[in-house]
C-alpha cells in the first residue's frame, strides 16, 4: 500500500510552502509522487530519485576525468585547500539547513575565510538598504489575513514562486480578506507583459532601469507635490491614481525582486521602495518583503547576522567580520583576482555568476558540495555529492518573510552518503588537526 | 619637513592592506622601523618591507612627515586611511579606501584611485590628478554619515554613488560622473564640471549640488525655481536653480522649508 506523508516543507524556493503530500512505495525507500507542489518543487524531490545519481565524491584528474574518492579524502582535500589558501572563499549556502550554515560558519572563522552567500547576486542590494533605512514588513500569514493592496515590483511569481499567489499575497481567503482576490487590489510594476502582470488590475509597464525614478515619483505623489507629466514612461495622472489607491488601503503590501534588485541603482531602488513603505504609513498599514529565492537563503544572513554581525560579504581573513559589498563580495573579489581557492556550498555560481567570475573558479583550486551535477561542479577540481535538505534530511529554513521552518525528512539518502552538516563536521575535524599540528 | 619615501618592489599576488601607510604611523619611525610596519595578504601577515623599498625617515609628528609612494599601488588598500595630518603623495595609481576617514592632512594620487575614496572623511583635503571610482566620499555601508567635512578634487571622471549620506565638505570632479549623485545628500556641496547621468540628488534632504554639463534623467522629485548669476569654485556662470528631493523629508528653518538646491549651468 502507498504511504502518504504529509506536511512536508518544499526545499525549493523562499515561499517554503509546508503542505506537501509525498507518495511513497510500500517499503517507504522510493518516492513515487508529490502532491500539492508547483512543478518546480515536485521536480525537486523527484529528480532525488534520479537512478543516476552521483552517490560518492569524485576529484578530477589531469586529463579531466573524474575518480571515485571517499569522504574523508574529500574532507581532507577540502581541508587542505582551505588552511593553506591565504584568502579563500567559503560561497554558497543558500540550499542548506541552517545547522550546515552554522559548522560552515565555524570553519570559516578557523581558515580565515571570505564567506558569502547567494544573496550577494539576488537580495543583498535588500540588505544593504535594509541596514541604510530599516525596514517595515510582516509575515506571509499577516499579508493574506489583511492585505488588500498589493504590489509585485519587478518580479514575476507566477513563473518565479509558483504558489506564493496562492497561499499568501492573492487568492486566500482571510480573516479579514473573506472575498480572495476580489477583495485586493493587484498591482504590477513590470517593464515586461509578464504572466503575473496579465493577472494584474493596474499594470504599470514602466521603461527600463527607470525604478528608482518612479519610486520617487510614488513618494511625490503621495504627498500631494507636483510631478512631471511623464515618469519613466507613466503618465502623471495614472501615479497620483496609484499613490492615492495604495494610501487608501487597510493594508498595502509592496513585494519586490530581482527587476529591482538586481538593475540600475540596485540598493538603492529597495531603498526608496522602503521608504515608500515608510510614507504609506503615515496613512495606512503597508508591508514590504523581498521574494527570496532560495529555500534558505534568509536563513544564511539569519545564521551570520547572529554570529557575525553581517548577513553577507562576510571578510574573516582578519579574524574578524569585515563587511563592503564592492570589496568583499565574491563577484568582486573573483575579477580583482582577491582570491587563491573556492569552496561552494548548497548553489551554483557556475550557472548564476558573470562568466568572467566562473572562469577564476576554474583556475583557482575549488571544491563543490552538491548533489546535482551542475556547471559549477563541472569546473570545481573535487565534487562532494550530499543528502538532499529536506529531502532525505530535515533541517531549520526561514521563509522569505524571516519565519523559521523546520523541513521534514521524507525518504533515507542512498546507502553510505552524508549530509552537508555531516561532511562539513569532517571537514571540521581536519581543519583543526592541521591547524592544531601546524 | 621629513620625508619618506616609498618604492613598491613587487606586486602583491592577492592584495596588500596597507592601512599603516599614513603620517600618523610614520611619523618617529626610521627607515628600518618602517619597513617592520605589518600589512596584510588574506590572513597572512607581511611587512612594508616586502613589498616597498623605504628612504628616509618619519618627521616628529604627522605633521612634518610628507609620505611619497614612488610608483603603482593599484593592488594596496587602505592608503591614507584615517590620517590626521603630514602630507602624503602617490606617483602612480592606488586602489580602495585611499583617505577613507582622514581628519586632516593632504593626499595628492598623481594616478586613478578605485573605490571607496574619502568614505566618510571629516576634514582635509584629497586630490586625484586622475579619474576616481565609486562611492567617493560616501558613507561606509550602514553608517548614517559620509562625508562631513573637508575637500575633495578629482580631475577626471567619478563612479557611481559619490557623496551618498554627504554631510559636509565639498566634491569637485572635473569629469563626468556616474549615477546616483549625492543619494541622502544632508548638507555639504558636490561640483561637477562634466555631465552626469541619472538619479541626481535622489532622495537629497539638504545641502547644494552643482552640473555643468547635462543630466539625462532628472529626478521627478525636483521643481524650477528661478535662474541665478553665482561664482561657483572661482568661475561665474549663470544657473538654473532646482529644489528637492519633494518626496523626502525636509526641515523648516524659520518658518521656511529648507530643500536640497540642485544647479544647473547654462
Amino acid at each position: 500500500m502507498v504511504k502518504i506523508v504529509t506536511d512536508v516543507v518544499c526545499p525549493f524556493c523562499g515561499t517554503l510552502c509546508d503542505d506537501l503530500e509525498v507518495a511513497l512505495s510500500d517499503d517507504g525507500k522510493e518516492i513515487l509522487e508529490v502532491y500539492n507542489a508547483c512543478a518546480i518543487g515536485a521536480t525537486k524531490f523527484l529528480h532525488s530519485q534520479a537512478s543516476d545519481r552521483i552517490t560518492r565524491p569524485r576529484k578530477k584528474q589531469e586529463d579531466g576525468s573524474w575518480k571515485e574518492v571517499t569522504y574523508d579524502e574529500a574532507a581532507d582535500y577540502t581541508a587542505k585547500m582551505l588552511v593553506d589558501a591565504k584568502k579563500p572563499l567559503m560561497y554558497g549556502w543558500s540550499s542548506t539547513s541552517c545547522s550546515a550554515q552554522g559548522v560552515g560558519a565555524e570553519i570559516g572563522e578557523e581558515v580565515g575565510a571570505c564567506m558569502d552567500n547567494t544573496a550577494t547576486v539576488c537580495h543583498g542590494s535588500t540588505l544593504i538598504a535594509v541596514q541604510d533605512v530599516g525596514v517595515p514588513s510582516a509575515t506571509l500569514g499577516e499579508i493574506a489575513n489583511r492585505a488588500d493592496r498589493v504590489v509585485f515590483w519587478g518580479c514575476n511569481p507566477a513563473h518565479a514562486h509558483p504558489r506564493h499567489m496562492s497561499r499568501y499575497s492573492i487568492f486566500p481567503r482571510g480573516f479579514f480578506t473573506g472575498k480572495g482576490s476580489k477583495s485586493r487590489k493587484m498591482f504590477v510594476v513590470d517593464p515586461r507583459n509578464t504572466d503575473t502582470a496579465k493577472m494584474a488590475d493596474v499594470h504599470l509597464q514602466l521603461e527600463q532601469g527607470h525604478d528608482y525614478e518612479l519610486l520617487s515619483a510614488v513618494r511625490v505623489a503621495i504627498r500631494g507635490e507636483k510631478l512631471p507629466d511623464f515618469v519613466a514612461g507613466i503618465p502623471k495622472e495614472q501615479i497620483y491614481e496609484v499613490a492615492d489607491s495604495l494610501k487608501s488601503g487597510r493594508f498595502s503590501v509592496i513585494f519586490f525582486g530581482m527587476g529591482v534588485t538586481h538593475s540600475l541603482g540596485k540598493n538603492h531602488n529597495i531603498d526608496m521602495a522602503i521608504m515608500v513603505t515608510r510614507d504609506l504609513n503615515d496613512y495606512t498599514k503597508a508591508a514590504i518583503v523581498p521574494m527570496r529565492g532560495h529555500y534558505n537563503v534568509t536563513g544564511s544572513g539569519q545564521v551570520w547576522g547572529w554570529q557575525f554581525g553581517f548577513p553577507f560579504c562576510l571578510d574573516l581573513t582578519r579574524g574578524f567580520a569585515r563587511y563592503n559589498p564592492g570589496d568583499s563580495s565574491s563577484n568582486d573579489l573573483l575579477i580583482r583576482d582577491e582570491l587563491d581557492a573556492v569552496f561552494v556550498l548548497g548553489s551554483d555560481p557556475g550557472a548564476h555568476f558573470p562568466v568572467g567570475s566562473v572562469r577564476k573558479i576554474a583556475k583557482l583550486p575549488s571544491v563543490c558540495i552538491d548533489p546535482h551535477i551542475t556547471p559549477t561542479s563541472a569546473v570545481s577540481k573535487m565534487h562532494v555529492p550530499v543528502a538532499f535538505v529536506g529531502v532525505e534530511v530535515g533541517g531549520c529554513a526561514y521563509r522569505m518573510d524571516n519565519v523559521p521552518i523546520e523541513t521534514k525528512k521524507v525518504v533515507e539518502p542512498p546507502e553510505g552518503m552524508l549530509t552537508d552538516e555531516e561532511f562539513l563536521q569532517l571537514v571540521l575535524t581536519r581543519v583543526r588537526e592541521l591547524k592544531g599540528a601546524a | 619637513m621629513a620625508k619618506v619615501i616609498l618604492t613598491p618592489t613587487q606586486t602583491p599576488t592577492l592584495f596588500l592592506e596597507a592601512e599603516n601607510i599614513t603620517p600618523d604611523v610614520l611619523a618617529g619611525k626610521n627607515a628600518a622601523e618602517i619597513a617592520a610596519l605589518h600589512g596584510f595578504v588574506g590572513k597572512t601577515t607581511v611587512t612594508l618591507g616586502d613589498y616597498f623599498t623605504v628612504e628616509g625617515a618619519g618627521g616628529q609628528t604627522a605633521a612634518d612627515t610628507t609620505v611619497v609612494i614612488n610608483g603603482d599601488v593599484s593592488r594596496v588598500k587602505y592608503i591614507g586611511m584615517k590620517m590626521s595630518a603630514g602630507e602624503l603623495i602617490v606617483n602612480g595609481n592606488a586602489d580602495m579606501y585611499v583617505g577613507g576617514w582622514m581628519t586632516g592632512g593632504k593626499i595628492t594620487v598623481n594616478g586613478d584611485i578605485d573605490a571607496f575614496a574619502g568614505l566618510g572623511m571629516t576634514g582635509g583635503e584629497l586630490i586625484v590628478n586622475g579619474n576616481a571610482g565609486n562611492y567617493l566620499g560616501a558613507a561606509y555601508r550602514g553608517d548614517w554619515r559620509g562625508m562631513q567635512g573637508g575637500e575633495i578634487r578629482v580631475s577626471g571622471s567619478a563612479g557611481s554613488d559619490v557623496g551618498t549620506f554627504m554631510r559636509g565638505g565639498t566634491i569637485v570632479v572635473g569629469g563626468n560622473i556616474d549615477v546616483h549623485v549625492g543619494t541622502h545628500m544632508e548638507g555639504g556641496t558636490i561640483i561637477v564640471k562634466g555631465d552626469a547621468k541619472t538619479r541626481v540628488g535622489g532622495q537629497m534632504v539638504k545641502g547644494t549640488i552643482y552640473v555643468y554639463g547635462d543630466i539625462d534623467v532628472m529626478m521627478p522629485g525636483f521643481q524650477y525655481r528661478n535662474d541665478v548669476d553665482l561664482e561657483v569654485d572661482g568661475d561665474n556662470g549663470h544657473f538654473a536653480l532646482y529644489e528637492g528631493d519633494m518626496g523626502e523629508r525636509h526641515s523648516k528653518k524659520k518658518g521656511v522649508v529648507i530643500y536640497g538646491q540642485l544647479y544647473m549651468k547654462y
